[in-house]
C-alpha cells in the first residue's frame, strides 16, 4: 500500500477518529496515564489520552512528568507492550471433558473482538511485525493469536519524544513510520497543533473519509520532516549493528557475559516489558469434575527451570541467561526469523533495575572482541 | 608356526604403523595360544608376565565376588590387547581375563621383550608409547561409563 | 465470537496445532523395566503421514504433555508407536496408560533421519546409546527392508547401560536375520553376558563400513553424541555425512514457545535431526546453551 501525506486535522479529529472505530466495533486501545506510568488501556476519546505529560527515561529509571500544554504524545514508551493484546499474559489454551473413553474438546471463546490500536509507535509496528512472524508466520501458527491480531487496526503516532534510553533509528525502526499501519499520525506543533494523516491502507482511507480533515500543505510537510528530524536528534542511545549478529555469534565466550551477569538480577523484567520476547510455558490443570485444562503464560529464559533437560537447567547460570537473551535479540533471531529480534524500544534498559543497557553491552563486547579466542563459538547459518 | 605368528603380528592393529622391527622383536617372544570359552587367560594376583594379542575370540575383563561368580568391566576382541600388568611393580595381574568363546593370542614373554626392548631403544619408545594410548582409551571409556549416561538419559 | 461487530472477514475458530487429537492406545509393550511402547490409533480420521526421526507432542490428561520421539516405521497397521522411558510424572501416567485409553497426540513435528536419497552402495553406519535407539528404531526398520542391489551395508551399533536393560532385542535379532551387522555393547556386564562391554564408540573399531561411502545416524545423551560424532570423524566419515538428533526442552513442539532454543536453532523447528558437519559439531561443544 502506498504512503501519501495528504491529510491533516486537528486534536478534534482525533477525536472523532477514535469514535468513528468504536463505533465501526474496535475495541479501541491506547495510552492512558496509570500509576505512575503511560501504559495501554481502553480510550473512548482524546481525553483519556496522556494529555500534557512527558516522560523521562534513563537506564533503571522512569519518571512522568506534566507540562502545561495539550501535547498528547511528547512522551516514548511505557512499560506496556501491544503484545499482551494478542498473546495474552496468561491464558486457557484448550479444555477438555473425558467420559467413557471419549474426549471432547473446547477452545475457550475468549476473543473479544478487533481492537484498534491507538498510538504505537513505529518501533512498536516493528516489534508487532516480528510477532507476526513468530507466532503465525511459520508451518504452524499459533491460531488463538492469529484469531486476535486479525482485522487489528493501527493508528500509528510517529516519533517526536524518544526517550533517553530509546535507540530506533539504530535498529531501523523509528521514529518516521514506514509500514504496518492504517494511519500514521505525526503530531505538530509548530503552527498550530495538529495532526498530519498518512494512509497506510484501504481500510485506513476508508476510516479517514469519515473524519473531517484538510489536504496537508507544504508546511504541514515540512514540519513533520522537522519534528523526525528533530527526535532522530535527540535519540537517548544508540547501537552499531553492523556485524553484530555474526560478532556476538563469535563472541560467546567474552568475560563481559561474566561481567553483566555480576549486576543481572536475573529478574526477568526486560522479558516482561519486551515487545517482541514471546515465550511461553503450559501447566495442566483439572478440576473436581473432571474437566483438563492445559493454561499457558508468558515465560522467560530469565527462569532458570526455562531451559530444564533431564531434571537440571542447561544454562545454569545468570551469565549464560544473559547471553541467551542478547544473543537472542540481536543475533540468532536473525538466524531463526531472519530479522533482527530487538526494534530499539529502550525498555529494557528504562526498567531493568539495575540500569542495564543492551547497546552498552553490545558496545563493550564489540570494543574488545576477539580479545579471546572464539574456541567453541558458532558461526551463523549462511543459508 | 613362527610364519603363521608372523603374519598375525604383521597385520595386527595394535602394531600398525610401528617401527620397522617391532614384529620381529615381539616374534622372537612369542607364541600362538589357544583358548577354549570360559579358561582363563590371566588370573587375579598371579604373576604377570605376559602380552597377549588377541586375533580371535573375545575375552572379558572380569573380577570375583561373592555371591555372583563374575563381574565383566570391560571385554576385549580381536586386534586389541590383554594383559598389562607386567609394565610395572609389583607384576601381578589385577583382574581375571576370561575367555567368552575359543580365543586365539599371540602371546609375548615379558621378560623375553624387556630383554630385547633394552637393546632396541627405538622401538621399545613406539611400543611403550603405543601401550600408553591403549591405556589412555581405557581410562576415557571407563570415566564414559562412570556417567552411567543411559542410566539418566533422554525422556524420548 | 460475536458476529455482528466485525467490521473485516475474521477466520472462524478452527482446532490448532495447540489442541491434541485423541487417539486409543492399541498397544502397549513392555521393553524393559522402564520403558514402556505405545501403540497409538486417531480417534476420527487417519494417521497423518510422518518420517522417523519426526516427534509427537504426547498428552497424559491432567497430567501435562511431553515430547516423544516415533518409534515405529510409516506404514505399518493405521497406528504409530512411541517409546516412552518413565523419568517425570508425565512419562510416567503414559507408561501406566492401559489399552483402549486416550492420550491426547500432536504432530508430528520436527525434521527426520535424511535417508531418502542415499546410495545402493552406501553404508548406514548407525549408532545409538540407550532410549536413544528409539527414534533410530523405524529408520532401521526402513533401511533393512529396502533391497539396495550395490552392497550398501546397515550397522547398527548399540550401547546400553547393562543385559537388562536392552531396548528392542526382537527388533536387534531382527535386523540382524534380515542382513544387518548388529552389534551391542553395554556398560555393565552380567551372568551369562556374552557380548561386548565397554563404551558404545568401542564398538566403530570392529565395524569394516567403508568410510568414505558412509552416512552415520547418532542419537543418544548429549555427552554420548559429542564422544560418538568425534569417533566417526576419526573413522574418517565426512561431518557433512553424519546426523544427530538433538534434545532441549520442548513445550509446544512448533517453534512458539521458545523453550528449545539452542543457539540458531530452534530445535522442534529445526531438528530434532540436523547435520553435524556445519551445524551441532559447534552446538555440541558450547556450554550452557
Amino acid at each position: 500500500m502506498s504512503v501519501d501525506d495528504g491529510a491533516v486535522f486537528d486534536s478534534g479529529g482525533l477525536d472523532q477518529l477514535i469514535g468513528v472505530l468504536r463505533s465501526a466495533g474496535y475495541r479501541t486501545i491506547g495510552p492512558i496515564v496509570s500509576d505512575g506510568a503511560i501504559v495501554y488501556g481502553t480510550v473512548t476519546g482524546v481525553n483519556d489520552l496522556p494529555v500534557g505529560w512527558r516522560d523521562h527515561q534513563e537506564p533503571g529509571r522512569y519518571r512522568l512528568e506534566q507540562v502545561s500544554d495539550a501535547h498528547l504524545f511528547d512522551w516514548a514508551v511505557g512499560p506496556s507492550t501491544w503484545k499482551s493484546e494478542f498473546f495474552t499474559a496468561e491464558e486457557t489454551v484448550w479444555q477438555a471433558s473425558i467420559a467413557d473413553g471419549q474426549v471432547t474438546f473446547s477452545e475457550p471463546d475468549d476473543d473479544t473482538g478487533p481492537v484498534a490500536v491507538i498510538g504505537a509507535r513505529p518501533c512498536e509496528l516493528s516489534a508487532l511485525a516480528a510477532l507476526d512472524r513468530v507466532l503465525q508466520g511459520g508451518a504452524h501458527p499459533d491460531d488463538r493469536y492469529a484469531v486476535r491480531r486479525s482485522g487489528t487496526f493501527v493508528v500509528a503516532v510517529e516519533c517526536g519524544a524518544p526517550a533517553g534510553t530509546c535507540f530506533c533509528s539504530s535498529m531501523g525502526t523509528g521514529p518516521a513510520a514506514r509500514a504496518g499501519f492504517d494511519l500514521a499520525l505525526t503530531e505538530l506543533f509548530d503552527g498550530g497543533h495538529r495532526f498530519q494523516v498518512q494512509v497506510g491502507s484501504a481500510a485506513g482511507a476508508g476510516v479517514l473519509a469519515q473524519v473531517p480533515h484538510r489536504s496537508a500543505g507544504d508546511g504541514d510537510r515540512v514540519a513533520r520532516q522537522e519534528t523526525l528530524a528533530r527526535a532522530e536528534a535527540r535519540m537517548g542511545r544508540r547501537l552499531d549493528t553492523d556485524d553484530l549478529p555474526d560478532l556476538l555469534a563469535r563472541n560467546l565466550d567474552h568475560p563481559r557475559w561474566e561481567e553483566v551477569a555480576e549486576r543481572c538480577l536475573s529478574c526477568g523484567n526486560c522479558t516482561l516489558v519486551c515487545p517482541t520476547c514471546f515465550c511461553s510455558d503450559v501447566k495442566d490443570a483439572t478440576d473436581l469434575a473432571g474437566t483438563v485444562e492445559r493454561q499457558r503464560r508468558w515465560a522467560s529464559c530469565f527462569d532458570v527451570e526455562h531451559s530444564l533437560l533431564h531434571g537440571g537447567p542447561v544454562r545454569p547460570t545468570t551469565a549464560s541467561r544473559y547471553r541467551q537473551w542478547l544473543t537472542h535479540k540481536l543475533s540468532t533471531w536473525w538466524d531463526q526469523f531472519g530479522e533482527s529480534g530487538c526494534v530499539g524500544c529502550g525498555r529494557c534498559i528504562t526498567w531493568c533495575p539495575v540500569g542495564i543497557d543492551l547497546t552498552e553491552e553490545a558496545a563493550a563486547i564489540r570494543t574488545s572482541a576477539g580479545a579471546l579466542g572464539s574456541v567453541g563459538s558458532v558461526g551463523r547459518r549462511t543459508s | 608356526m613362527t610364519e603363521a605368528m608372523h603374519g598375525i603380528l604383521s597385520s595386527h592393529r595394535f602394531l600398525s604403523g610401528l617401527p620397522e622391527g617391532t614384529v620381529e622383536l615381539l616374534a622372537g617372544c612369542g607364541h600362538l595360544e589357544t583358548f577354549e570359552a570360559g579358561s582363563l587367560l590371566l588370573s587375579e594376583g598371579s604373576v604377570a608376565d605376559t602380552l597377549h594379542l588377541v586375533h580371535r575370540g573375545r575375552v572379558a575383563i572380569e573380577v570375583r565376588g561373592p555371591g555372583r561368580d563374575r563381574h565383566i568391566v570391560d571385554t576385549v576382541g580381536p586386534g586389541q590387547v590383554v594383559g598389562l600388568s607386567w609394565v610395572s611393580p609389583p607384576f601381578r595381574w589385577h583382574f581375571d581375563a576370561r575367555a567368552l568363546g575359543p580365543v586365539a593370542t599371540v602371546a609375548i614373554d615379558s621378560t623375553c621383550m624387556r630383554t630385547r626392548l633394552d637393546e632396541n631403544p627405538t622401538v621399545a619408545l613406539a611400543l611403550l608409547e603405543r601401550l600408553a594410548s591403549v591405556l589412555l582409551g581405557r581410562l576415557q571409556a571407563t570415566r564414559v561409563r562412570l556417567l552411567d549416561l543411559y542410566g539418566h538419559d533422554r525422556d524420548h | 465470537m460475536t458476529e455482528t461487530t466485525e467490521p473485516t472477514g475474521r477466520p472462524p475458530p478452527r482446532r490448532g496445532a495447540l489442541v491434541p487429537e485423541p487417539y486409543r492406545v492399541v498397544g502397549r509393550q513392555v521393553e524393559v523395566a522402564d520403558v514402556v511402547t505405545l501403540a497409538l490409533e486417531p480417534h476420527r480420521g487417519q494417521l497423518p503421514a510422518f518420517a522417523p526421526g519426526q516427534f509427537n507432542m504426547l498428552t497424559a490428561f491432567g497430567v501435562g504433555e511431553v515430547a516423544i520421539s516415533i518409534s515405529s516405521a510409516p506404514g505399518g497397521a493405521g497406528a504409530v508407536e512411541h517409546s516412552i522411558r518413565d523419568v517425570g510424572a508425565v512419562t510416567h501416567a503414559l507408561c501406566e496408560a492401559r489399552i483402549g485409553s486416550v492420550v491426547g497426540v500432536r504432530g508430528p513435528f520436527g525434521t527426520h533421519w535424511g535417508i531418502g536419497g542415499i546410495g545402493e552402495d552406501t553404508d548406514v553406519v548407525v549408532v545409538a546409546g540407550g532410549i536413544g535407539l528409539a527414534p533410530l528404531r523405524g529408520t532401521v526398520r526402513d533401511l533393512v527392508a529396502r533391497r539396495r542391489d550395490g552392497g550398501g551395508r546397515v550397522y547398527v551399533l548399540v550401547g546400553m547401560r547393562s543385559p537388562d536393560q536392552i531396548l528392542f532385542a526382537a527388533d536387534l535379532e531382527d535386523w540382524r536375520r534380515r542382513g544387518a551387522d548388529v552389534a551391542v555393547t553395554v556398560d555393565v556386564g552380567a551372568q551369562g553376558w556374552q557380548g561386548p562391554v565397554g563404551v558404545v564408540t568401542s564398538l566403530l573399531l570392529d565395524a569394516p563400513f567403508e568410510p568414505a561411502r558412509s552416512v552415520a545416524l547418532a542419537c543418544g545423551p548429549e555427552i554420548m553424541m559429542r564422544f560418538t560424532t568425534r569417533a566417526l570423524v576419526d573413522r574418517g566419515i565426512d561431518p557433512r555425512r553424519i546426523q544427530v538428533s538433538l534434545e532441549r526442552n520442548m513445550q509446544c513442539g512448533i517453534g512458539l514457545c521458545g523453550h528449545c532454543q539452542l543457539g540458531p536453532l530452534l530445535v522442534c523447528r529445526d531438528g530434532p535431526v540436523v547435520s553435524y558437519g556445519g551445524v551441532a559439531d559447534q552446538l555440541l561443544m558450547e556450554r550452557n546453551r
